[in-house]
């Protein structure tokens, strides 16, 4: 046990001791504590009940760990949270906002909570490892579409996941022990979590061209050259619509040469599909491209998530799908998820998939559903709207349509770090270092806000 | 419809040029959702219409919910499921707990928010699960010596702290108890954790081979970790006495090992939250760095919600720190945080005075139950059978499970010939009996001891 008042510093691992066993440091710090303390007064140890001689470990298995940083994304809400000013704004994660800056549940959510908790023949024993049927197969469909021949030809095998990252990292870790290639391709920029993700789940991670800051908009050419340099089965990475961080969608044409290469190639596509209906406000236009691939009757994984469209956030509920060339392949692909996911957490959490299997199931619901989320979609294009009038108003310099362009939650600013830290800093606004900016976070009443700042950072370190 | 025009057409062939466009996509009729039209200037089909996921083989069912499946399809009238450990009350219906009931209605009178939990999870709730684990008026807490993470219920607790031990001390192993929870050695597997075991069972006197134990505990490499079972151990209910978990203590200080205790029944086993933490406490009292997994599953009956913690106490606040910063780097790209729901029923129910002393009350019953049914179906194993071997071993062992000595031939003829669907390393679920079956329980225990080898 170490003293009350022993610095952490007095601890530091040694260059030397990196290459000694564990019981090797261990001993190095012991040896460097004892000549510590020592040092130190008597009385620190006599008044001190934590210091006890006799301990077997004096010293903590744990000397050698560092302080990891926070998470990128998520660090921006615990910055915003220690911020006392009152005209703060957390423009950083995606988590849509009402127009007086509160979260919020849908209604369609509240009634299907009511709806589940009156029911008295619910009991909360485990459900299956790959989650409950019903809402995998209303997933499958959701995305898929109706009538889908992958569904009806029994060619998905689906389990239900922790949202979006948990259905990618099990799609990862499923890859990594049954397929042949280990290399994932992602697009340059992609959410931050995503290499993280599929490295720890096995894979080893390469880039594709995807955004192009001069046009502030898509790098075809530059995406088909990368892709087309890929090894055969190479696995692509593809965001479904509403690419995070930068809002820049490939149009129908283009998905189409991205299909035709990618088969071409023999890749194999990996979609994060995480604003279904949540960026254009239709849940089927919001489907294409994953709709567009799998109408050729080839092979891809979907990860789905219920995050947003639901804004079920907090209850983590998401799908992987594996779309396969046939019924045979499919149930044994399933059966292999479960091997996955069994010493991963057992199996997934029951609340959220409730909710959402309640709502996709109910004609009513699934109505107000989408009328909601309509709502929602609306709300973020009007906000872009707002943004691109008041930069516009207030002259600021460069060319700022790229933010009615780009769909979804995102707005990638194009403003660089400095003005980042400059707009935190003076304007008390806080977003990700790579510019991104959370529409969703946005006001009528905050937009002339978060224009002033940009308006000063652009001129200030322009 | 999309379509691919000929200045486009000409554009990629430009960039494929030298490429072999051999190939042909078979055709399939359209969806209903999609029309695609061919483009007759390039063929597009695969040189073969095998799936690249061809090879991958059929897993075979989880040894454990394997057997409820089995159950399910099994239709006869006297079929009764002591397979997995889940709680049924004596009409073997599913319980959920008043106390949950309520806490589910005040949290959606409240209107609580979904928003995403930071990565280490609900506040409430580990502030709340620390103390019911080491009582509330703890010195490692109070010193902030423990670094505590919402974990996906007992087996994302144990993954992540897996994780958290492959990342940072690779190559140290876990020993794990001989036999153990099936689960066990699959999480530390894919995590990429050697372990070896340590002698436990012994199937001479049905109890614990504490001498083997010790000594295999002693014979582990420094720096090893000791994975433990707080309580009720699984599968075979046998627990090391108070003075033996001192014993364990001992070694484990001497040589250098880390305690793991992975606490999945705490006022379960017992009825009694204090008691069933009592080895934890024992560890951590001597100032033991240790690691604790916990799970709300079956002493809250929040199993499908998957709730628990992972705990590591350490010799300071500065490395408890430390290690709850790695430990959300390990979640982030696993699950990025963890479900709101299972959290905030524990949350409520443990920080609302009444509900506390219910669910008190609901885990005696529960635990009551259990050893009700130990008793009948040790009085009907005794009278049933008439070599006069000892079978008190079934009241001797705690918890949910018992092991009943019957190997996997054996097992296999309690499902095949009495429809009595369990593990099969003869673990039974008791949580799964009741009064009124055990005399039935007792008739295929002893022909499948007896007459089947």
């Amino acid at each position: 046990m170490m003293g009350k008042n022993s610095s952490a510093c007095s601890f530091e691992e040694k260059e030397s001791d990196k290459s000694l066993s564990v019981a090797g440091r261990r001993i190095g710090s012991l040896v460097r504590q004892l000549a510590a303390t020592s040092m130190e007064g008597q009385a620190d140890r006599d008044g001190d009940l934590r210091f006890q001689p006799t301990a077997g470990s004096a010293v903590s298995a744990f000397q050698h760990l560092e302080q990891a940083p926070e998470d990128p994304i998520l660090g921006v809400t615990v910055a915003y949270n220690k911020d006392p000013s009152p005209v703060k704004l957390n423009l950083g994660v995606g988590a849509y906002r009402t127009e007086e800056g509160k979260p919020l549940v849908l209604d369609v959510v509240r009634q299907a909570e009511e709806l589940l908790i009156q029911d008295r023949s619910r009991y909360k024993e485990y459900i299956p490892i790959a989650g409950l049927v019903e809402f995998n197969k209303l997933s499958a469909k959701l995305i898929l579409g109706d009538g889908s021949p992958a569904i009806g030809e029994k060619r998905v095998a689906t389990a239900q996941c922790l949202t979006g990252t948990g259905s990618l990292r099990v799609g990862a870790e499923f890859l990594s022990k049954h397929y042949s290639q280990h290399i994932i391709y992602i697009p340059v920029p992609t959410w931050g979590n995503h290499p993280k993700i599929f490295n720890l789940g096995g894979l080893s991670v390469k880039t594709y061209r995807y955004y192009d800051p001069r046009t502030s908009g898509l790098d075809y050419e530059g995406m088909l050259e990368d892709l087309h340099a890929a090894p055969p089965g190479a696995i692509v990475l593809l965001h479904a619509c509403a690419h995070n961080p930068t809002g820049v969608d490939p149009t129908q044409d283009q998905w189409e040469g991205i299909r035709q290469l990618i088969r071409l190639k023999g890749l194999l596509p990996f979609f994060d599909s995480a604003y279904q209906g949540f960026a254009s406000g239709s849940l089927d236009a919001d489907a294409y491209s994953v709709r567009l691939f799998v109408g050729d009757g080839g092979e891809c994984l979907i990860a789905q998530s219920f995050a947003k469209n639901m804004g079920l956030y907090g209850e983590r509920v998401g799908a992987l799908s594996i779309v396969c060339r046939s019924a045979t392949v499919a149930t044994r692909v399933e059966s292999q998820l479960k091997l996955v996911i069994r010493p991963m957490y057992s199996s997934p959490p029951i609340h959220g998939a409730s909710i959402v299997a309640t709502i996709l199931s109910d004609r009513n619901l699934y109505y107000n559903w989408t009328v909601e989320l309509k709502n929602m979609a609306d709300r973020i294009i009007s906000m872009r709207h707002q943004l691109y009038d008041a930069l516009k108003a207030r002259g600021t310099p460069g060319d700022w349509s790229h933010i009615i362009k780009q769909i979804g939650m995102f707005t990638f600013t194009g403003l660089n770090k400095d003005q980042v830290s400059f707009m935190t800093a003076e304007y008390h606004i806080y977003l990700t270092s790579d510019g991104r900016i959370s529409m969703a976070g946005l006001s009528s009443k905050t937009v002339p806000h978060l224009a002033d700042a940009i308006h000063a950072a652009v001129l200030r370190l322009g | 419809m999309a379509v691919i025009d000929n200045s486009q057409l000409s554009l990629c062939q430009k960039k494929f040029d030298g490429l072999r466009v051999g190939y042909a996509f078979a055709k399939r009729k359209s969806s209903s959702s999609l029309k695609v039209k061919s483009v007759s200037r390039i063929n597009m089909a695969l040189a073969t219409d095998v799936s690249r996921f061809e090879g991958v083989t059929m897993a075979p069912p989880d040894p454990i919910l394997g057997v409820s499946e089995a159950f399910k399809a099994d239709t006869n009238d006297l079929k009764l499921n002591l397979g997995v450990g889940a709680y049924r009350t004596e009409d073997l219906q599913p319980y959920v707990l008043n106390v949950v009931k309520k806490a589910e209605n005040m949290m959606l009178e409240k209107g609580e928010n979904k928003e995403y939990l930071p990565i280490e999870g609900l506040a409430a709730f580990n502030k709340a699960t620390v103390e019911l684990l080491l009582g509330a008026d703890n010195d490692a807490t109070k010193q902030g010596r423990v670094a505590t993470v919402q974990g996906l219920s007992g087996t994302g607790s144990l993954r992540l702290a897996a994780a958290f031990i492959q990342r940072y001390f690779p190559g140290v192993q876990v020993l794990i108890s001989s036999p153990t929870w099936g689960n066990h050695k699959n999480i530390f597997n894919d995590a990429g954790v050697p372990w070896s075991e340590y002698r436990y069972y012994d199937p001479k006197t049905v109890g614990l081979d504490f001498e083997g134990m010790i000594a295999d505990i002693k014979a582990a490499p420094s720096g090893s970790f000791v994975l433990l079972h707080g309580c009720a151990h699984n599968p075979t209910g046998i627990d090391p006495t108070p003075e033996q978990w001192e014993k364990i203590a001992d070694v484990i200080q001497e040589k250098d090992l880390t305690a793991f205790f992975d606490v999945a029944y705490q006022g379960f086993a017992s009825g009694s939250l204090d008691e069933d933490a009592s080895s934890v406490r024992l560890f951590v009292a001597r100032g033991m760095e240790v690691f604790v997994a916990q799970s709300y599953s079956k002493n809250l009956g929040l199993y499908a919600e998957r709730i628990g913690a992972i705990n590591v106490v350490c010799s300071s606040s500065d490395a408890a720190i430390r290690v709850k910063s790695q430990l959300k780097r390990l979640a982030r790209p696993m699950y990025s945080n963890p479900p709101v729901h299972g959290a905030q029923i524990v949350a409520n129910v443990v920080g609302n005075p009444t509900l506390f002393d219910e669910w008190k009350s609901e885990m005696e019953l529960m635990s009551g139950r259990i050893k009700g049914v130990r008793q009948r179906l040790y009085d009907n194993l005794s009278a049933k059978d008439k070599t006069g071997k000892d079978w008190s071993f079934v009241l001797r062992q705690i918890g949910m499970f018992s092991f009943t000595g019957l190997n996997k031939a054996q097992s296999e003829n309690m499902s095949n010939k009495w429809h009595i669907y369990m593990t099969k390393d003869g673990r039974i679920s008791l949580a799964g009996l009741s009064l009124s079956k055990c005399e039935y329980l007792a008739d295929a225990i002893v022909d499948s001891y007896y007459n089947v080898s």
